[in-house]
């Protein structure tokens, strides 16, 4: 049996690698490491990109994937990198100087980062990135947290993405800077950052977690429209195509004469194979509650927006809101198909908020039973969207019984993570006794949510 | 004789060759495709080239292309082998009277009755091809499933026959625009190539090679309109195919500049929804105009 590769050596380099993909939730097995490897042989390895590249196509297998592993990447082999620094006690030649600084002229510095930032030159930023952290930087008093480093020196240099027509014409950030290239040089300042602690504090910080709130929803409500429409065209054609998985797979009790009689003509006329007619997909009545108080603003209105957009799907869906009390905003939704516009409509017409504008859930199922009766029942579905979080009033969980007894199914999003139900005045336990709860807060989150919505139920009338 | 590369920058060049520009990554994975013999899934938005790559592959390697077009409801007969049972009827029919029906079914069965769909032709072909699995995410599940053992050890087998090897090591494209996740399985077996709307830079060469006529500052300032267009939220962005129509269209037009009248009159090429070119109008068209006026001021 041949001995475990040496942690150190390459291999075992780039089995920790992978076992840091897979703790980011990559699925990498032993295939996927052995392709690698292979790959490895044929391709000249030493140049960095390339390397990247072939790692890449082995090991992560979905561009979700692709996006972790490009970070993942950067982050281990510079952390690499560092400890072999650190443990070989080299100091990079023409490290941040702090005494330096006063040399710097600050104006024409701002100047060539723009150009740099312009032009994309990924070598030069990194070069005046260690600048401007010299000039700006306040050597050795950082705020300690690089994140806010980067952000004060931003500040400092005045890179914004608008236009600043108030500089001269001629200056490069006069016509505004591209965000992309904003964003690349507050990652090398990100980084050279990091490379100065390191230097100075002579280890390395502790390797943390990719922020969960990378893959979230997108928070502000109107922040990123394209990218909203993005998730809701894929979620729609996945779910077109769900439907028809489902079809085939089913064993149906329903002959389809006309084409059992074609197939027959294949075997002289004798009926062997029988036909049967497609199941039609179940298409679910819903019944849509969807908090709107400013704790979950742009999670309900992205949730209802989504809703929408997949009506289709639906053989009839109702939409109300609520703070205080209720108010259906259906039409609003028919009406407009912009999703600005529906913000702004239900922001003014909905009338929902009544006084304190605070959740009174009591009073809303109160309300909710009141105004839908006629509709409830067994082939309708009820999804609730709120962080059931009732600002001490009295949550009535009986009447939420209520509503859940009489609906065929009852669905509660909570856009919180789990982490936080039931602390402070969130009361979903006691609602979640008579309804199946998800978080929502990511898009797979949304997406597993809708894929339950629309599986058919196990026994339902065709 | 079929070409078998040596180098990442070999494949890179072949292609270019071929009238393909692949970015840097295409170039690598193609490579990688061609030396370890695995199966390479593109994914991309549509039109990016994910299925030029697969005929610039079979043109550089000077193989030939075997496709599969995958659609809803597609089955192994259409894809894989069938029983021409016509011919065994008919086997059957003129020996009627004569043999046993141990010697005629071992006869029926054998591969003279046996249908080639392109998956077989692919493997048991003399010369070694391409194979196109085109838009794999438009089929079932089911189909992904009987796709794996071609996909690992490029065999089939067929129950009444046994199996069949491959006789030469296909190179295998499979591409999907993912509308559906693929399942772990399938994507355990291939490599992973994520194509996206190239580079500008890259995309103006891709312009020019396709209409080398069209003026170079009109190509850039198409190219650069182009990306503009993208970046709104556009029910379809436009894709290369469409940037190399425009260019066409521009170049039969005679047009000399980019300006918002031609850009109105030709948007159409480049923008297909009714709610997009209204938004792309807006916001482009007003933008071109400025520019137009700005200069002449």
């Amino acid at each position: 049996m041949p001995s475990a590769p040496e942690p150190d050596s390459f291999p075992g380099q780039l089995l920790r690698f992978a076992e840091e993909l897979r703790e980011e939730g990559l699925a990498v097995g032993t295939s996927e490491l052995l392709d690698a490897f292979s790959a490895l042989e044929e391709v000249p390895w030493t140049e960095r990109a390339d390397m990247r590249e072939t790692l890449a196509a082995t090991l992560a297998k979905s561009q979700e994937d692709r996006r972790i592993f490009d970070v993942l990447f950067e982050r281990f082999f510079f952390r690499q990198a560092e400890a072999e620094a650190v443990r070989q006690d080299v100091r990079e030649e023409g490290g941040i100087d702090p005494s330096g600084a006063q040399l710097v002229d600050v104006d024409a510095l701002r100047a060539q980062i723009a150009a740099a930032i312009r032009e994309g030159n990924e070598g030069a930023m990194r070069d005046l990135a260690r600048l401007a952290i010299a000039a700006f930087g306040r050597q050795g008093e950082g705020s300690g947290v690089i994140g806010v480093d980067v952000q004060r020196i931003r500040r400092a240099l005045e890179l914004r993405a608008e236009p600043q027509p108030d500089l001269p014409p001629d200056d490069p950030r006069a016509e505004g800077l591209p965000r992309e290239g904003i964003r690349d040089f507050e990652a090398h300042l990100r980084r050279e950052l990091e490379r100065a602690t390191i230097e100075r504090t002579r280890k390395l910080p502790p390797a943390r977690p990719l922020n969960e709130l990378d893959r979230a929803l997108p928070s502000g409500p109107l922040a990123d429209l394209a990218q909203v429409h993005r998730i809701v065209a894929q979620l729609k054609r996945r779910l077109a195509t769900q439907g028809h998985e489902q079809r085939g797979r089913k064993r149906h009790a329903h002959v389809d004469v006309r084409r059992t009689m074609r197939a027959s003509l294949q075997t002289g006329g004798v009926p062997i194979v029988v036909k049967t007619r497609p199941r039609r997909p179940r298409r679910p009545e819903i019944l849509v509650l969807c908090d709107v108080s400013t704790s979950v603003t742009s999670a309900s209105v992205f949730f209802l927006s989504v809703l929408h957009a997949l009506h289709d799907a639906f053989r009839k869906l109702r939409s109300f809101v609520f703070i205080e009390r209720i108010s259906e905003v259906t039409e609003i939704f028919e009406r407009e198909r912009n999703f600005k516009a529906v913000n702004e409509a239900i922001g003014r017409d909905a009338g929902v908020a009544d006084i304190s504008g605070y959740t009174d859930y009591g009073r809303v199922w109160e309300e909710f039973l009141a105004q839908i009766e006629d509709d409830l029942h067994p082939r309708a579905t009820v999804i609730v969207l709120g962080d059931a979080r009732t600002n001490g009033r009295e949550p009535r969980a009986d009447l939420f019984a209520q509503v859940a007894e009489r609906a065929g199914r009852t669905f509660w999003l909570n856009p919180e993570p789990r982490l936080y139900w039931n602390y402070g005045d969130s009361v979903i336990a006691a609602y979640e006794r008579h309804c199946e709860a998800f978080e929502c807060w990511t898009t797979s989150q949304l997406e597993d949510f809708v894929k339950a919505l629309t599986r058919p139920v196990a026994g339902a009338a065709p | 004789m079929p070409i078998e590369p040596d180098s990442v920058s070999d494949v890179a060049r072949g292609l270019r060759e071929t009238g393909y520009l692949p970015g840097e990554s295409t170039a690598l994975v193609s490579y990688l495709a061609a030396k370890l013999g695995k199966p390479v899934l593109v994914e991309g938005p549509a039109g990016v080239g994910k299925t030029e790559l697969a005929k610039a592959l079979s043109r550089y390697l000077e193989r030939r292309l075997v496709r599969l077009q995958c659609y809803e409801g597609l089955d192994e007969a259409k894809a894989l082998y069938e029983w021409n049972y016509r011919k065994q009827l008919l086997r059957i029919q003129t020996e009627q009277a004569g043999a046993g029906w141990d010697a005629v079914q071992d006869d029926i069965f054998s591969a003279d009755f046996l249908l080639q769909r392109p998956l077989m032709e692919a493997i048991a072909s003399e010369d070694p091809v391409v194979l196109l699995i085109d838009e794999i995410d438009k089929t079932d599940q089911e189909f992904e499933a009987m796709l794996l053992e071609l996909l690992s050890d490029f065999q089939i087998s067929i129950p009444e026959l046994g199996r069949i090897d491959a006789r030469t090591q296909p190179v295998v494209i499979l591409t999907s625009n993912n509308s559906r996740e693929l399942t772990e399985a399938l994507k355990r077996r291939c490599l992973y190539l994520w194509l996206d709307y190239p580079e500008l830079d890259l995309e103006l060469e891709i312009v020019r090679l396709h209409s080398p006529e069209l003026d170079e500052t009109v190509a850039r300032k198409l190219v650069e309109v182009v990306h503009q267009v993208r970046a709104l939220d556009l029910k379809k962005p436009p894709s290369i195919a469409e940037s190399i129509d425009w260019a066409r269209a521009l170049l039969l037009l005679g047009a000399r500049d980019i300006d918002a009248q031609t850009f109105r009159d030709t948007m159409s090429i480049v923008v297909k929804h009714r709610t997009d070119l209204d938004t792309v109008a807006e916001r482009i068209g007003m933008k071109l105009g400025g520019l137009a006026d700005a200069q002449r001021a």
